[in-house]
């Protein structure tokens, strides 16, 4: 009986709710078996850091191969107070990711009555993504941005991950999917120092950045009117984690499709 | 004579009386802990010297863990706590996990160490829930040493002093208090059980507060406990 083994054995208490999966219940653990298939993509999803914080946004498309999967995916997600993580790739795998990431980081603050470091949440989605490797091999590849308030240096930070869950921080922006290089263009044209970004102008730089994406990339949606379906923005800063409130994102969205309205019907780019 | 003589005998009545006793005197010597129902949710209020080392803890969105007596005994239920709800929580639902489900195994558990093992636990623990909707019943299982489960309404006192304490809630616990008058009249009995002087840094509190939105469990500063007995 587990319960006991961890009672008669103090050493099995480690503060690493996936330690204790592999222990107790691996079954429940992520895993792939041979061969690949098609499955769901989640597709472009951003960060950048504006003078208190990070805008973190996602456009609301899936795919599978040319299909839509789904319109209204939700591909931003708070991972704790503090941090959240958005996802690109393999969407059935990046979500049991996300949640094993949640419940990891609320365990470990639970059990030792403070949360991981910024940096220490970080580095354990590498881990994560790490020991997803085998099925990244199939073509189930999971890459997350991660994006956090460090509450000890008052400072929104940025992860970006590869394929192996190796890791390093960006200081301005990144964009991560299908269409992240274009998002991330865009965001490249618009971006300065982030002491100079509002948060107000940071949501409009990431709602913008998405938009270019979707006119580009044929796996990234824009904005929709027409169902009402508009892009996922999370904020990040010194009071904690949040979404921007949809009818602020609507409208944002509303004033980026008028421009380019406007744009268009005087000869501008299309 | 040689050593693991096969002719010592103590009958069971004995042995059990004997492990009872030792637990019993030993948390007896531990500080109390009170819990109340107030309009919000629950009130946990635990005497405690260190501001580090904590009594009173969060297990899952809607369950507190108060325990007495052996720090690294109550420490080590309570990581348990923590996982079994984590574990069910992450293969099945948030919603399924349940205060009086976690009770039930903190009660087997302590129930058959008290039986199998040569020293039982010296502790006694108190499991709060709290539901989600207003005028949902506040939940306070009592678990002690060997296993003994009991349901609790309104309030629940554990440790040294727990009938003195028990019987001063008793006599002053009327309506369901709001948290400004929960706070007072449980360091009122925690003083008047015991420690008569008793300063407010020594009193850690936490409560689980239905009108927060996931995690309903929040530490109370020495300033709010201050404040509610200014």
């Amino acid at each position: 009986m587990s319960q006991r083994d961890d009672l008669s054995d103090a050493s099995r208490l480690t503060s690493s709710f996936t330690d204790f999966l592999k222990s107790q219940r691996p079954d429940l653990l992520p895993q792939m078996g041979p061969g690949t298939i098609e499955t769901m993509e989640a597709t472009t999803i951003l960060a950048l850091r504006f003078d208190d914080g990070v805008v973190m946004a996602g456009d609301r498309r899936a795919t599978e191969g040319f299909s839509i999967a789904h319109r209204e995916i939700e591909k931003v997600f708070p991972t704790d107070s503090f941090s959240a993580v958005a996802i690109a790739g393999a969407a059935g795998p990046a979500m049991e990711m996300v949640r094993l990431f949640q419940t990891e980081l609320e365990y470990y603050e639970k059990v030792e009555g403070e949360a991981l470091s910024l940096a220490g949440k970080a580095n354990h989605l590498g881990q994560l993504i790490r020991a997803n490797l085998p099925a990244a091999m199939q073509g189930f590849v999971v890459l997350p941005l991660f994006a956090g308030y460090d509450t000890r240096r008052n400072v929104g930070r940025i992860y970006r991950y590869d394929v192996t869950g190796g890791i390093s921080e960006e200081t301005d922006f990144h964009s991560v999917g299908s269409g992240g290089r274009d998002a991330k263009n865009s965001l490249k044209k618009l971006y300065v120092r982030p002491e100079e970004i509002s948060l107000a102008r940071a949501v409009e730089m990431a709602v913008e950045a998405l938009a270019d994406a979707a006119e580009e990339d044929a796996a990234t949606a824009g904005p929709d009117p027409v169902h009402g379906i508009y892009p996922t923005v999370y904020v990040i800063d010194r009071e904690g984690v949040r979404p921007t409130e949809p009818a602020e994102v609507e409208r944002v969205a509303t004033e980026v499709l008028e421009r380019r309205t406007q744009a268009s019907r005087f000869g501008g780019s299309r | 004579m040689s050593m693991a003589s096969p002719f010592m005998y103590a009958s069971p009545e004995q042995v059990m009386k004997d492990r009872a006793d030792y637990a019993r005197r030993n948390i007896a010597r531990g500080k109390p802990i009170v819990a109340l129902e107030y309009a919000d949710g629950v009130l946990l209020l635990a005497e405690n010297p260190s501001a580090m080392l904590h009594k009173l803890s969060e297990i899952y969105d809607r369950i507190a863990f108060a325990g007495v007596g052996k720090y690294d005994e109550y420490e080590r239920l309570r990581i348990t706590g923590i996982r079994q709800a984590d574990l069910k929580g992450y293969a099945y639902s948030r919603e399924d996990v349940t205060a009086r489900s976690l009770a039930n195994l903190y009660s087997q558990v302590l129930g058959q160490i008290f039986t199998d093992s040569l020293k039982p636990f010296e502790v006694e623990i108190l499991i709060a829930g709290v539901g989600e909707e207003d005028g949902d019943r506040a939940e306070l299982y009592h678990v002690t040493f060997d296993g003994f489960m009991t349901d609790e309404q309104k309030f629940a006192a554990l440790g040294g002093q727990a009938e003195e304490l028990k019987q001063f809630l008793g006599e002053h616990y009327k309506e369901t208090p709001d948290l400004l008058g929960a706070i007072s009249l449980g360091v009122e009995a925690l003083r008047s059980a015991g420690n008569g002087d008793l300063a407010t840094e020594q009193v850690e509190g936490a409560v689980l507060d239905r009108k927060l939105p996931r995690r309903k469990f929040r530490r109370l500063d020495t300033s709010e406990i201050q404040a509610a007995l200014a």
